[in-house]
């Protein structure tokens, strides 16, 4: 086991490096020309040679490559064109909302949506399932800034239980923190809901047709113990599966949801860059997605083995 | 007159289908005294099998409906709320079932999956479950209980793995045991010691069983009384001993003649036909000799000379080769023309892995394949696909081996068409004349594999393999999973092609008694070596290997008369040819007993 992660850790190294180089020249080809942005409307052609010159965004292509790679390696992402901060920094600033966000909706998602889809196949065809497809339909189809103004609308506008938007930091107490994360964490969470259900479900139906449960169905064992002890645990790779994908899906979840409720968070910031053309933090936004992304996958790999114990690496 | 402990009356199942209530088992009544042994008999669709889970109440029961009284030492279990059924089942009644490799919780340790049903039904604490956990592993016989306890169930074979359901099942010592083909997964050794052991338990323990099979050498070995079902009907019910002796029914007597008996062609050099019994008045044909079919002049069609497959095991960060798999090592031998070689020997020989070794569906590592003089092994792609026109495979699983989504005669026609062997009208009518050839009907072309059934599949592949005129027909386990009455036909079937079109079977199988109908010689395989190749009356007649006589031993004889008395049960799992990197292996000598008929000298391993 150990041999596997560490031969996924060096299997990590070619990964980033592809990453690197490819946002890096996705930003080098990219048009619009960060020079003439932080110069202003108003600058003189010289003026924007100047600051070119300081960015050294008149190097040639190899050089400028080179440079990105070896401060990556020091640890370093540059600072912003914009405000002049170190980008890890700003991203390290930004960490704490993305992480309380995403971390919740995984966990919401997944106690919610497993037990669903378990007794949704536990009573299949019945009223129970019907009503947990209904609900993962709901959550497939409503995107999540409908989902958003409507949950601020209805419990903190009318029923005003929960703040309309912002964010406040752990550090000033969980009772605030989580009051200011629940909405965004429901809004966010629905898509992964509806699907882990509708995977719990199928993995569990199927699990419940083989021979291992009607062998613990003759041993008199009754349905409560066959779902969660028999039939859950072997439904579980294809769950763990799912949940991964749906961490890496989340981004694009996250950045509408911390528009919507105002969370300074991760998604914010790179959407900011993106519209200033800040290269640098948006090199350091999608590196640190990707290094995430591997870790997460990682995660899930490492899961496959806890929950069959026929998997070994 | 003891009491019984179980009295069926009129036991009706009905599944939906269609939205109509369809029996599957008519009108059953049985009962079952205090420590005997009942079995119930019969082909796939008999209905044995859904009797078994009527009484264990495990049936859908949104699609099933049982009708008339299961009685159980008095109280009626149709009649029980689900909440007493569940402290009857794994309790008081019992269930073993056919299949071990998945009938135990992968995810779960096998030690629980006992101690769960201790802590359930005899409200033992974890601590004395476990103890008594590894108190029934001794029972059953299983080496070092007490460290297997927390391990999980892909570690265990087959045969060990039975014993675990056996174990659970003893459990509660339940009055009453079901095993439900208990037997049929399992290799025939295993098979033998697997049913000793359950006739001691039965005799330790004292409960009664209900024993489903559909192998009639089992019911000689294990039933006190015996009922044969046919299409959810009782056919014929009685002492075991006295059925076989003089059994009543049509159906019965069809069975019983269709049932290959192991030693029944003694004395005869040719391989035979299986008489062929009519259901309805129970008269079977005398099947005559075959044809001399085997052009011993000729060239021989397959020439396998010193083949070696490995698989290798990685494991490490670097994943290095830590071990590897000899599954096939240094085995040679050849086919004439028209001859039946059959390859015989248990899970794990080597057997299959020669068999798709030479159709090159593995990489072999060494030795050399002639088909028809030329090497395939060393042959460009264009020679090999030349080659495999020569060679065609049947697969054991008729259900898996056909696509589903494309129909009969397309499935036919294909390897016809991929080879360039005529016009899409030529291959039409190639198709209508092998499903002629088959027993089949020209207009079945149309079809899906799903409308057929079992045996008519098998046909097809047959058809299939057949197209493009093959030399050579490499069987792996063709047969075996039919029912005895569909395997004499299909057998038969494989006869007539080969008297016809002058082919060559390469017949893998584990199958002793179908293997001894059919074979002009047999070769026998144990760790992936030959241990002993000869004409099929030579081996049979005088096997010398001590590894072939044990095979030959296991056979269950499907007469009561010739019962095994009681033997110490054996412990021996089949051995893994998984061998260490620096495994070098022993140079074989082989011994000729008589002409054509080679033995391994073996070692001090075989000296007990």
């Amino acid at each position: 086991m150990l041999a596997f992660i560490i031969r996924r850790l060096f299997g990590a190294i070619p990964v980033v490096a592809l990453v690197a180089l490819i946002i890096f020249c996705l930003l080098y080809f990219a048009p619009g020309d960060p020079a003439t942005i932080i110069a202003g409307d108003l600058a003189t052609p010289e003026e924007i040679d100047r600051i070119r010159v300081a960015l050294g965004l008149d190097q040639p292509f190899h050089v400028r490559l080179g440079i990105f790679l070896l401060n990556l390696v020091k640890g370093d992402l540059g600072t912003s064109i914009f405000s002049n901060l170190p980008v890890t920094h700003l991203i390290a600033q930004r960490l704490e909302p993305t992480f309380s966000l995403g971390v919740l909706t995984v966990l919401l998602s997944v106690v919610v949506a497993v037990p669903l889809g378990a007794l949704a196949a536990w009573r299949a065809r019945r009223a129970v399932d019907r009503l947990a497809l209904v609900v993962s339909v709901l959550g497939f189809s409503v995107p999540v800034f409908v989902v958003g103004y409507l949950l601020i609308w209805v419990f903190a506008i009318k029923l005003a239980w929960f703040p309309v938007q912002g964010y406040t930091p752990l550090s000033h107490g969980v009772g605030p923190w989580l009051s200011n994360l629940v909405l965004p964490t429901l809004s966010l969470g629905m898509v992964y809901i509806a699907l882990i259900t509708r995977i719990t479900r199928a993995g569990v139906l199927e699990v419940l047709s083989q021979d291992y449960i009607r062998t613990a169905r003759a041993k008199g064992m009754g349905d409560r113990v066959i779902i969660w002890r028999h039939a859950l645990r072997n439904a579980a790779v294809p769950i763990a599966t799912v949940v991964g994908i749906g961490v890496a899906l989340l981004l694009g979840g996250v950045v509408v949801t911390e528009t919507v409720f105002a969370i300074p968070g991760v998604g914010r910031l790179l959407v900011d860059a993106i519209l200033r053309r800040d290269y640098p933090i948006i090199q350091g936004v999608i590196l640190l997605l990707a290094g995430i992304y591997i870790i997460v996958n990682l995660c899930v790999d490492i899961s496959y083995a806890i929950f069959d114990p026929r998997i070994r690496y | 007159m003891e009491q019984t402990v179980l009295s069926v009356r009129n036991l009706t199942t009905s599944f939906a289908r269609d939205g109509l209530w369809q029996p599957v088992v008519r009108n059953l009544s049985f009962d079952i005294r205090p420590r005997e042994t009942l079995a119930i008999v019969g082909e796939s669709g008999s209905g044995k099998s859904v009797t078994a889970l009527s009484i264990m109440r495990l049936l859908p029961p949104t699609n099933s409906r049982i009708a008339g009284s299961i009685n159980l030492m008095g109280r009626d279990l149709l009649r029980l709320p689900d909440e007493e059924m569940r402290r009857i089942r794994g309790n008081e009644v019992a269930m073993i079932f056919q299949e071990p490799m998945t009938s135990l919780n992968p995810v779960l340790p096998v030690g629980f999956q006992i101690v769960e049903a201790l802590m359930l039904h005899r409200g033992l604490t974890r601590v004395e479950a476990e103890a008594e956990t590894v108190r029934l592993f001794d029972k059953v016989r299983i080496p070092a209980a007490k460290s297997r306890l927390g391990e999980y169930p892909h570690r265990f074979s087959g045969g060990m793995r039975q014993r675990v359901m056996i174990a659970m099942a003893l459990a509660c010592k339940p009055k009453l045991l079901i095993a439900d083909e208990p037997t049929t997964a399992l290799d025939v050794t295993i098979q033998a010691q697997t049913l000793e052991l359950i006739k001691t338990l039965q005799a330790e323990e004292g409960m009664s069983v209900l024993f489903i099979t559909h192998d009639m050498g089992v019911v000689a070995e294990i039933a006190d009384r015996m009922l044969v079902m046919y299409h959810g009907d009782v056919v014929e019910t009685g002492e075991t001993a006295e059925v076989f002796r003089n059994p009543c029914k049509p159906y019965t007597r069809a069975l019983l003649s269709a049932v290959p008996q192991l030693g029944s062609m003694t004395g005869r050099e040719r391989p035979m036909r299986f008489p062929v019994v009519d259901i309805k008045t129970g008269e079977a044909d005398t099947p005559v000799e075959t044809p001399d079919t085997i052009a011993q002049a000729d060239r021989p069609v397959l020439e396998v000379r010193g083949l070696t497959t490995r698989f290798d095991i990685r494991s490490g960060i670097l994943r290095k080769p830590a071990g590897c798999v000899h599954a096939v090592e240094n085995v040679s031998f050849s086919v004439q023309p028209g001859e039946t070689l059959s390859l015989v020997g248990e899970s794990g020989c080597g057997k299959s892995t020669t068999g798709r070794s030479i159709l090159r569906l593995i990489e072999p590592r060494a030795g050399t394949i002639l088909v028809e003089g030329t090497n395939i092994l060393s042959s460009s792609a264009r020679a090999l696909s030349e080659a495999r026109k020569k060679m065609q495979m049947i697969f054991q699983d008729p259900f898996a081996s056909l696509n589903p989504r494309i129909k009969v005669g397309n499935a036919i026609a294909e390897p016809f068409l991929v080879n360039r062997m005529g016009t899409r009208a030529q291959a039409r009518d190639k198709v209508a004349d092998l499903l002629v050839r088959v027993g089949l009907k020209p207009e079945m072309a149309s079809r899906y594999p799903h409308e057929f059934s079992g045996g008519q599949r098998q046909r097809i592949c047959i058809a299939r393999a057949l197209a493009v005129e093959p030399k050579l027909i490499i069987a792996d386990e063709a047969v075996s999973a039919l029912d005895v009455s569909i395997k004499a036909q299909v057998v038969n079937l494989m006869l007539d092609l080969q008297a016809s079109l002058g082919l060559a079977y390469l017949f893998i199988s584990h199958d002793m008694a179908v293997v001894e109908r059919l074979s002009h010689r047999v070769a026998v395989m144990y760790l992936g070596e030959m241990v002993e190749i000869g004409p099929r009356a030579a081996v049979f007649g005088n096997p010398q290997h001590p590894y072939t006589k044990r095979l030959l031993s296991a056979v269950p004889v499907p007469d009561p008369a010739r019962r095994r008395m009681a033997r110490s049960i054996s412990n021996a799992e089949i051995k893994s040819p998984v061998r260490r990197l620096d495994y070098i292996p022993p140079v074989r000598e082989y011994r000729e007993v008589s002409a054509g008929h080679l033995v391994q000298s073996w070692g001090e391993e075989w000296a007990a």
